[in-house]
């Protein structure tokens, strides 16, 4: 057990930040305690702020439609459109600001991890900052807590209603679905059995999800409000899903349901598989994913103890580092090695954050918050790891460094502390001889040691 | 069976050594070119193309009331019925020559929401409607790969920046950009070499970038820059060409610029520009042997609305059309059922009514080009597809 392998493989790398914990102990206690790096950065981004700029963002429009030639419609839209981009904008910064800064990097890298397993993408000008409020407002608060808890917190927030188009799924026959002839969306459903909960190719029918569609039903996002149960929508009689009938008024029937799939074996498996490919190896050891399992079942869900059975199971700590970094870590474990604290990517301007940052997730293949469906990022090296997208990592290991640091660092030195005792006798040789500082830190950059974790 | 239980299973079966039924008539020789000597390349106009506007029915009696200040340019006859949008004038010539063709009336199974990102996806995914968007993972052109015996990565490009849904999936594939740089030393290329010996996954990847990247550099910059905003055409066209004429058989790509809600006169003429460029591009850099064997389909999500807005545009409709050309094709011909533009002939009393699937045109395509059997094609690349009768797009 190395303070290298708890930087890398539940981390953003090295140099660690003043005060990061290296043992099992020392991590879960700060992933217990207080999220410190929500209070030196913007640490919100939720529903109550987002809500009100969405609303006015909305009536704005319905305003221009009606009269695009009235004065200043135009522009009050375009005010109220950009207000809600600042909005998302700010949370990205600040995402990358917490990652680059946080002693409590498995915070961050947890974060991401449910971000990742419960997608959502903003698919037009309105809910461009919904996929940060549910990071917000379900995941932050949920990461040590009981996976039913996530689960129930995730599927009825408003961006997993708005992006799986629960917010379109009518009863055919509830009183609304009757009087305007519309139906089920079985999106939400099937999604939530597939990829939130169960797997692929687990026991689950079209059946299933029909059911567990009709059970949804009701739930919707309303403009003012927010997350909003409209029992006009509601599909009435009771609904079975594997096997259990779930039936009665408002959202009983449905948390009943989330729970029971969050206990059920398979998505056990399911999702402890998931964490330990996404930490450890594309192909985890069993005993590592039967020690998930078994922490899971023995705590009912609890993801402290999960993570803790993560932390402490042997094969996390000797398992070679063969995964490649997704560009997201690649860039912060990038901007920390080479000095960049948070607060320099809060205030850099524009221009240069798109330039350096986000444009280059996006080449990296990574875009933020912008996966392509709801099963989100690879998970195997060979996914990140192609030509077009290595080119990409090259070229921005060799460009952006010299234009964010000066002076750059002597390269060994820059690989010692990027790379801690990961530096290879190559790559310290070949740093060495590079012709210009700037290629040399690039190198560093560039190598597999540095992307891989 | 639940359709897409059986959807995901497909790319097992695909990576399996098992004997591969898809293919009825093709038999290829060892180390040949996987798909043999066709090409295919398939073109998304992301935005919903006006297909009203770009193959113009003049010959229908309720046209141009429908379009006052969209039917006032002059348009180029084509078969005294049709004509064609003046910013694809160049193209006229490979009409006549057989190798430019349209299909109109066409859509995908996407109806009534008009949404671009869902009806994108639905393009991409080869999917119909009791599909809901998403659920299908891979993309239609993928799924052929997939099905496919002696595929490799070389055998299909997704070019350009944007993600290409259309080729995602397990068979393998490979991305670029003509835009992507990989600027090194001579030194610091070789200090890399040294640093990534060890490991090939970075190796063969740095290797092949490399490769690209110094393709790319080879070209002479100043015929590229010759025609003012179509450079970066270019670059992709030319990057596409010397694959296709090397190993690749299948290129993707987009083109974005199609969602003229308003001044369609302008903004629809510049998009047309480039597709028109990227066509005459392709047949210049391909050479008259490979174009010969090249088929283009450009397809977009939807059509547009059949009235004009109140700002010289269209809205989102539903039928539209599908650009074709290549050496391969049949072309000289507008294909498909022409619904008319009467009130009660459009869809939703405001769109063209589609009269064939978008997907039938490709289904029919691959059948020609590559052999696969239509049974594959209706429940697997396209499931719930209806291929029908061929329209004979092919020579």
């Amino acid at each position: 057990m190395t303070d290298t392998t708890a930087a890398f493989r539940f981390g953003f790398g090295l140099p660690l930040p003043e005060g990061a914990p290296t043992t099992p102990e020392a991590m879960m206690a700060a992933l217990r305690g207080p999220d410190l790096a929500a209070q030196t950065h913007f640490g919100g981004g939720g529903m109550v702020e987002l809500l009100p700029l969405m609303e006015n963002m909305r009536l704005a429009r319905i305003e221009y439609k009606k009269n695009p030639d009235k004065k200043g419609a135009g522009k009050a839209e375009r005010r109220a459109v950009q207000a809600t981009h600042a909005m998302a904008t700010v949370f990205m910064r600040a995402t990358i600001a917490r990652a680059v800064d946080s002693p409590d990097g498995l915070r961050e890298r947890l974060a991401a991890f449910w971000a990742d397993h419960f997608t959502t993408v903003s698919r037009s000008k309105l809910d461009r900052a919904l996929p940060g409020s549910l990071m917000e407002d379900a995941i932050r608060p949920n990461l040590t807590g009981r996976f039913a808890a996530l689960l129930q917190a995730v599927t009825l927030h408003p961006a997993m209603l708005i992006y799986l188009d629960q917010v379109n799924s009518i009863g055919p026959t509830s009183t609304r679905g009757k009087r305007r002839g519309k139906g089920l969306n079985e999106n939400l459903a099937r999604e939530l059995m597939e990829l939130h909960t169960l797997g692929v190719g687990s026991a689950y029918t079209q059946a299933d999800v029909r059911e567990m569609a009709e059970l949804l039903t009701g739930l919707t996002f309303v403009g003012d409000k927010g997350f909003a149960f409209d029992q006009s929508r509601v599909e009435p009689g009771p609904d079975q899903v594997l096997g259990v009938s779930y039936d009665g008024k408002g959202l009983d029937p449905i948390k009943a349901a989330l729970t029971d799939l969050a206990r059920h074996p398979d998505t056990v498996r399911h999702v402890s598989g998931k964490l330990a490919t996404h930490f450890v190896a594309d192909t985890p050891d069993a005993g590592l994913v039967e020690a998930l399992v078994a922490a899971w079942q023995d705590s009912d869900g609890d993801l402290g103890m999960v993570t803790q059975a993560l932390l402490t199971h042997p094969a996390v700590w000797q398992a070679p580092p063969a995964k490649a970094r997704q560009p997201f870590e690649f860039l912060v474990a990038g901007l920390r090695a080479l000095g960049i604290s948070g607060a320099d990517v809060v205030a850099m301007p524009d221009k240069e954050f798109t330039n350096y940052i986000a444009g280059r997730l996006r080449d990296m293949g990574q875009p933020w918050h912008g996966a392509g469906g709801p099963d989100g990022w690879p998970e195997a090296a060979e996914a990140w790891i192609n030509p077009q997208r290595l080119a990409s990592r090259i070229t921005w290991a060799m460009e952006v460094p010299a234009r964010l640091v000066d002076p750059l660092p002597d390269p060994r030195d820059f690989a010692a502390r990027a790379l801690g005792d990961r530096a290879s006798e190559v790559l310290m040789v070949a740093a060495g001889r590079a012709e210009s500082l700037r290629e040399g830190v690039g190198l560093v950059l560039a190598s597999p040691e540095f992307n891989r974790r | 069976m639940d359709r897409r239980f059986f959807l995901k299973g497909l790319g097992v079966m695909g990576c399996s050594a098992a004997a591969h039924p898809w293919m009825t008539t093709l038999t290829l020789a060892q180390g040949a070119p996987a798909l043999g000597e066709n090409r295919l390349v398939v073109i998304i106009l992301r935005g919903a193309m006006d297909g009203l506007d770009v193959v113009q029915p003049r010959g229908d009696r309720d046209y141009a009331a429908l379009r006052p200040s969209l039917s006032q340019p002059a348009a180029i006859d084509l078969d005294g019925f049709f004509a064609l949008h003046p910013a694809l004038g160049d193209l006229m010539p490979l009409w006549q020559a057989g190798e430019l063709a349209f299909a109109h009336a066409t859509s995908t199974p996407y109806r009534d929401k008009r949404s671009h990102f869902d009806g994108q996806d639905l393009l991409e995914a080869g999917t119909g409607m009791d599909v809901a968007p998403g659920a299908v993972r891979d993309g239609w052109l993928n799924r052929m790969l997939q099905g496919l015996p002696g595929v490799t990565a070389e055998t299909a490009y997704a070019i350009g920046r944007e993600a290409v849904p259309l080729l995602a999936g397990p068979a393998p594939v490979r991305n670029w950009t003509p835009e992507q740089r990989l600027t090194l030393s001579a030194q610091g290329r070789l200090l890399l070499e040294q640093v990534y010996h060890d490991d090939a996954l970075f190796r063969d990847a740095a290797m092949e970038a490399f490769d690209l990247t110094e393709a790319g550099a080879a070209r002479p910059k100043r015929e590229a820059a010759e025609v003012a905003g179509l450079a970066d055409i270019d670059r992709l066209v030319d990057f596409a060409a010397v694959r296709l004429v090397a190993d690749t058989r299948i290129a993707a790509f987009s083109l974005a610029g199609w969602d003229t809600h308003k001044a369609q006169g302008r903004e629809l003429s510049r998009s047309l520009t480039r597709l028109q460029r990227t066509i005459l591009r392709m047949k210049d850099q391909l050479g008259p042997d490979v174009w010969g064997r090249t088929t283009v389909m450009a397809m977009t999500e939807f059509g547009r609305t059949a009235r004009e807005n109140g700002t010289q545009g269209t809205d989102h409709g539903t039928g539209g059309a599908m650009v074709m050309a290549g050496g391969a094709i049949r072309g000289g011909k507008v294909y498909g059922a022409w619904p008319g533009l009467s009130e009660a002939a459009l869809y939703d009393r405001r769109d063209l009514m589609p009269t064939m699937d978008v997907r039938a045109f490709a289904a029919h395509a691959m059948q020609g080009l590559y052999g696969m059997d239509s049974g594959l094609l209706e429940a697997t690349v396209f499931p719930g597809l209806q291929m029908g009768k061929s329209p004979g797009i092919l020579l």
